[in-house]
């Protein structure tokens, strides 16, 4: 029932909202939760428990609600006492079946023997071949709410991610942390405020008037300071060096955000979080903590019951006795635990009916609200290094300080009790010294020390009931696992699974150590406690992966590419046509006339300095102290551990200039590793290094009258065979476009010039060529041609015909690798390679059945049946009309002429010979000196 | 993710950079043993405590960088290479 206007009510009555729960429409204010309004309808249950399907309803009316956790249209998982109505929302209870009022899981309670603690670990550990039947049947058991097959940006709107760089942080939008984020913004720092709920406040927003007076003048100190305030966000976790990660909720078109912030300072107020009471029947919906009716008083206007009974044992359980009066609501009796009061059991299962209290006293009551005592949520300072500590006087954990490191400092109720003036007074000289370690003052600020209310112990009662309301653990369960040895806070929590359910022990882990402390009869401080780690509140996978941003790279020719039905194929971080439609009509053009083939991608690095080749000499297996101006060299690269890492051709421009090419793929990395040599091992060589891969358009034109066409687009390159001749370089103008340089090779098989022009004049130039070459039959090249012409040649790709075990004597590099060069990277390994020998080979393999293209990794086998290699690289060669293929197969079987078998994915055989050449076209090279 | 300061580019994110391991002393090629030479490639003391480690800022000054670091508590001081 909505009672009249609240002196701190947050909802808009001017607003009428509608939503639907299980199919049926409820009113609701703005401002209302989803909870608040279904209650203030009447509802009392909102959900089942995870194990025995009982019915639960509001408990801490907060986020942390472990009875209030619905499914919001295909949103799993919504804390329905947080989230806020939003017209025609469509919500419905979780995992219960057919219906929230009829669940055919709770025959789980009449079966309670069979899930026990441990169940899991007793019952299905054999035999364990029935483990999938087991899974399929407890996958139907699991708890939460439906994920939906649909990308999340289409119903929620997007996830998002911001870096932020606060000098100070303040977790938790409380008096305390309002007075230390106003404190530490009037130093001068900037400060950033941080509250889960929806607005600032803390326990103010519910209490009386004179705290909501309190609030009033915090919250106009907090706008009159420059304080950067995120509500309906939290603090989930804080690492090393302060990295400080939050989640922020519910902003227009964008459903979560995490933030990346690095304070210099990280002030931690999270309050104090109100603990829930053990005793039989404690789960039943219309038990509720006072903080939980206070809320849905002050906050909501709801009616919370019509009669109530009080366990109190503080001055919060007191002030909630005023409201419940103030309400309208019947308190028939308040039980003060601080005079020995107790409850022993709750009677209603679907709702309660009555309380009974020891001596036998019982009262008919649709309310039980409890008010036992305060745990504080050491979460973020046990991040920081804090080790909590008991006092038993108090009833709760408390920091210790000095473990904590020096850029993390803690104020308000996790630090102690006391007067609102108080706890920002003493806030308030946090957030000063929070600011001065910050940067900002110099002098130490003194912090008051925060007065401590004493508590008496009220963990549980003398009957058995629920500690983990979110996992349905029992304190019967701990007794359970006390008695089969798991009497240890970290082991009992295992076992039992308490304090692992989406509270993560914030309500229940108090309780917990105190019912295995005296089980075990030792105190709650020998007992210890669990650790907590982060997130501090539960995390959605879509904030961690935050947007998708993968930036992909295409050549200037792309528009070309897209308006001639390129199909795309997408090659490390570059997007490139892979065909346009007819792959072994681009390898037959380049065969028999001529092609071209954009190969911008190439890694491509300007390196200038006399000492050059000195670090060719170093990086590459062969030798380069030689090689003269305007010449150009094929060169592998080989890691320390002899292993193929990258190959390329390097051409000498000028003195000292060279421009080196790398693999499309190994760009980056063989810059860094070009870079690691010449920084870590040779400081003293003078080469300067500039990558320079997007600053040309690289294209390849190939094919017998490669030369034609090239002629036709310079201006100022003497192309004739007998000037600029095999693996030569020269620089020039194309097409009109000066400083582009031109070499001669030919990884196709075919004449061929490689032309790498300034990336702004690459389309330029590639319309130039298709326009200049029609009557030569030119055509646009992809790199699935691309491969077939290599592999026709029996061109190794670094990656596919090699990978992470193959040194350079298995790639087929034997004449290329000089071991009488003094030093070069790589060289003792492959000096052992070829001394030892064994090592598997390259070969190229013929199969008898020379239509058979097997797949790109079959087996070889040899005579026994033995695994001996394998196909590294295999196609249809248009040219040669038959299979090709690239294999790796043990020395023993790679002499020319023997024989291997080819093992087939459908499990044919096939029976092939090794050849004598990798080239299948074209082996003595004539065709590309031409 | 931890803080790193590079001598360049002040205290950056780690994020930022490679970590390249350990750092190591290559042998002399000429004379090292097949022993020496593979301790090189695959030997690492992974000492609990201060340690050297190279490190590459790729996503600012490119400079290979030596930092000692502790790595129980991941304090970190800039120090000599190895």
């Amino acid at each position: 029932m909505r009672l009249d206007p609240q002196a701190g009510e947050v909802i808009d009555r001017a607003a009428a909202l509608s939503l639907r729960w299980n199919g049926r429409a409820y009113p609701a204010h703005g401002g209302d939760t989803i909870v608040s309004a279904l209650a203030a309808s009447g509802e009392r249950v909102f959900s089942r428990s995870f194990k025995y399907h009982r019915p639960r309803g509001v408990l801490t009316a907060a986020f942390t609600d472990p009875g209030c956790i619905v499914q919001v249209g295909d949103e799993p998982n919504v804390r329905a006492a947080h989230r806020l109505v939003e017209e025609g929302m469509q919500v419905r209870s979780q995992d219960t079946w057919p219906s929230l009022r009829f669940d055919v899981k709770a025959a789980n309670e009449l079966v309670g023997r069979f899930l026990p603690a441990g169940f899991y670990y007793k019952t299905f550990i054999a035999p364990q071949r029935l483990w999938p039947s087991y899974e399929r049947v407890l996958r139907r058991f699991s708890h939460g709410g439906v994920v939906s097959p649909h990308p999340p940006q289409e119903r929620l709107g997007a996830y998002d991610s911001r870096h932020a760089h606060p000098d100070v942080l303040v977790a938790g939008g409380g008096p305390a942390g309002m007075a230390a984020a106003v404190a530490a913004a009037e130093t001068g720092a900037s400060v950033m405020l941080v509250e889960e709920e929806h607005a600032l406040g803390g326990h103010l927003r519910w209490g009386d008037k004179a705290d909501l007076a309190a609030l009033a003048e915090l919250r106009q100190r907090v706008d009159a300071a420059s304080v950067e305030v995120l509500t309906d966000a939290v603090v989930v976790g804080r690492y090393d060096h302060n990295e400080v990660a939050v989640v922020q909720r519910g902003l227009a078109h964008v459903h979560e955000r995490l933030i990346k912030a690095r304070p210099k300072t990280l002030v931690v107020a999270p309050g104090l979080l109100e603990r829930p009471y053990v005793f039989a029947g404690n789960d039943a919906p219309g038990v509720m903590l006072s903080t939980a009716v206070r809320r849905l008083i002050n906050l909501y206007a709801v009616k919370p019951g019509q009669r109530a009974v009080v366990l109190s044992a503080n001055p919060q359980g007191d002030a909630a006795v005023c409201d419940l009066e103030r309400a309208g609501v019947d308190v028939v009796h308040v039980e003060d635990a601080r005079r020995g009061g107790d409850v022993v059991r709750a009677i209603g299962r679907s709702g309660l009916r009555a309380v009974e209290l020891p001596g036998g006293r019982r009262f008919d009551c649709d309310l039980l609200v409890t008010a036992v005592g305060w745990t504080n949520p050491a979460s973020l300072l046990t991040m920081a290094g804090d080790v909590p500590a008991y006092d038993p006087r108090a009833a709760r954990y408390f920091p210790d300080v000095s473990r904590l490191s020096g850029d993390v400092l803690p104020a308000g109720g996790v630090v102690g009790d006391g007067t609102v003036d108080e706890l920002t007074a003493h806030a308030g000289a946090v957030g000063r010294e929070a600011a001065r370690r910050a940067g900002f003052g110099t002098t130490a600020v003194r912090v008051p020390k925060l007065p401590v209310d004493s508590h008496p112990e009220l963990f549980h009662g003398r009957t058995h009931g629920i500690v983990d309301f979110c996992e349905d653990v029992s304190s019967k369960d701990l007794l359970t696992a006390v008695a089969e040895g798991y009497s240890v806070p970290e082991l009992a929590k295992r076992y039992t699974t308490a304090t692992m359910g989406p509270t993560q022990g914030k309500l229940e882990t108090v309780n917990v150590v105190a019912i295995l402390a005296e089980a075990t009869g030792r105190t709650i401080a020998q007992t210890g406690t669990t650790t907590w780690r982060p997130p501090y509140a539960p995390v959605t996978l879509g904030a961690l992966a935050g947007r998708h941003r993968e930036p992909v790279r295409y050549s200037p020719m792309q528009p070309w590419h897209a308006a001639h039905g390129a199909v795309p194929l997408v090659a490390g971080a570059w997007v490139r046509p892979d065909h346009y439609g007819d792959p072994a009509a681009e390898v037959g053009a380049v065969r028999e006339r001529v092609g071209i083939i954009d190969v911008t991608p190439i890694g491509k690095l300007d390196l200038r300095g006399p000492d050059v080749p000195s670090l060719l000499n170093l990086v590459y297996v062969n030798r380069w102290s030689k090689l003269a101006v305007g010449r150009v060299r094929y060169g592998v690269m080989c890691a320390e551990d002899g292993v193929v890492f990258d190959d390329g051709v390097t051409a000498r421009l000028g003195d000292e200039h060279y421009l080196m090419t790398t693999t499309s793929s190994g760009a980056a990395a063989v810059w860094e590793w070009v870079e690691s040599w010449l920084q870590t091992e040779h400081p003293s060589w003078r080469v300067h290094v500039t990558p320079v891969t997007t600053s040309y358009a690289s294209i390849n034109v190939a094919g017998p009258r490669a030369r034609e066409l090239v002629a036709r687009v310079v201006d100022d390159v003497e192309l004739d065979p007998e000037t600029f001749g095999y693996m030569q370089v020269r620089t020039g103008r194309v097409a009109g476009v000066a400083g582009c340089v031109l070499w001669r090779i030919g990884f196709t098989g075919e004449l061929s010039y490689e032309l790498h022009v300034p990336a702004g004049y690459g389309l330029h130039v590639w319309e130039r060529l298709l326009g200049a070459g029609g009557d030569l039959g030119v055509r646009a090249v992809g790199i699935e041609a691309q491969r077939i012409l290599r592999l026709e040649k029996g061109h190794l790709i670094v990656g596919q015909d090699t990978d992470g075990l193959t040194g350079g004597f298995s790639a087929g590099l034997d004449g290329l690798i000089r071991l009488d060069k003094l030093d070069f990277v790589g060289r003792s390994e492959l000096l052992w390679q070829s001394q030892d020998g064994g090592h598997p080979r390259l070969v190229r393999l013929v199969l008898r059945n020379d239509t058979v293209v097997p797949d790109e990794g079959c087996q070889l086998v040899g005579r026994g049946g033995e695994v001996c290699g394998r196909v590294t690289s295999s196609r249809w060669s248009p040219t040669l009309r038959c299979g090709i293929c690239l294999g790796q197969v043990a020395a023993r079987l790679a002499t020319p002429g023997t024989e291997v078998t080819v093992r087939l994915p459908d499990g044919r055989s096939e029976p092939a010979v090794v050849a004598e050449n990798l080239a299948a076209v074209d082996p003595e090279g004539v065709r590309l000196r031409g | 993710m931890i803080l790193l300061p590079c001598p360049w580019c002040g205290h950056r994110d780690a994020g930022e950079f490679r970590y390249v391991g350990e750092g190591t002393r290559r042998p002399d090629p000429e004379t090292a043993t097949r022993q020496q030479w593979r301790d090189y490639l695959y030997l690492r003391a992974n000492v609990a405590g201060w340690t050297t480690e190279r490190w590459y800022h790729r996503m600012g000054c490119r400079r290979y960088l030596s930092l000692r670091r502790n790595t129980l508590t991941n304090e970190v001081a800039i120090g000599d290479g190895p």
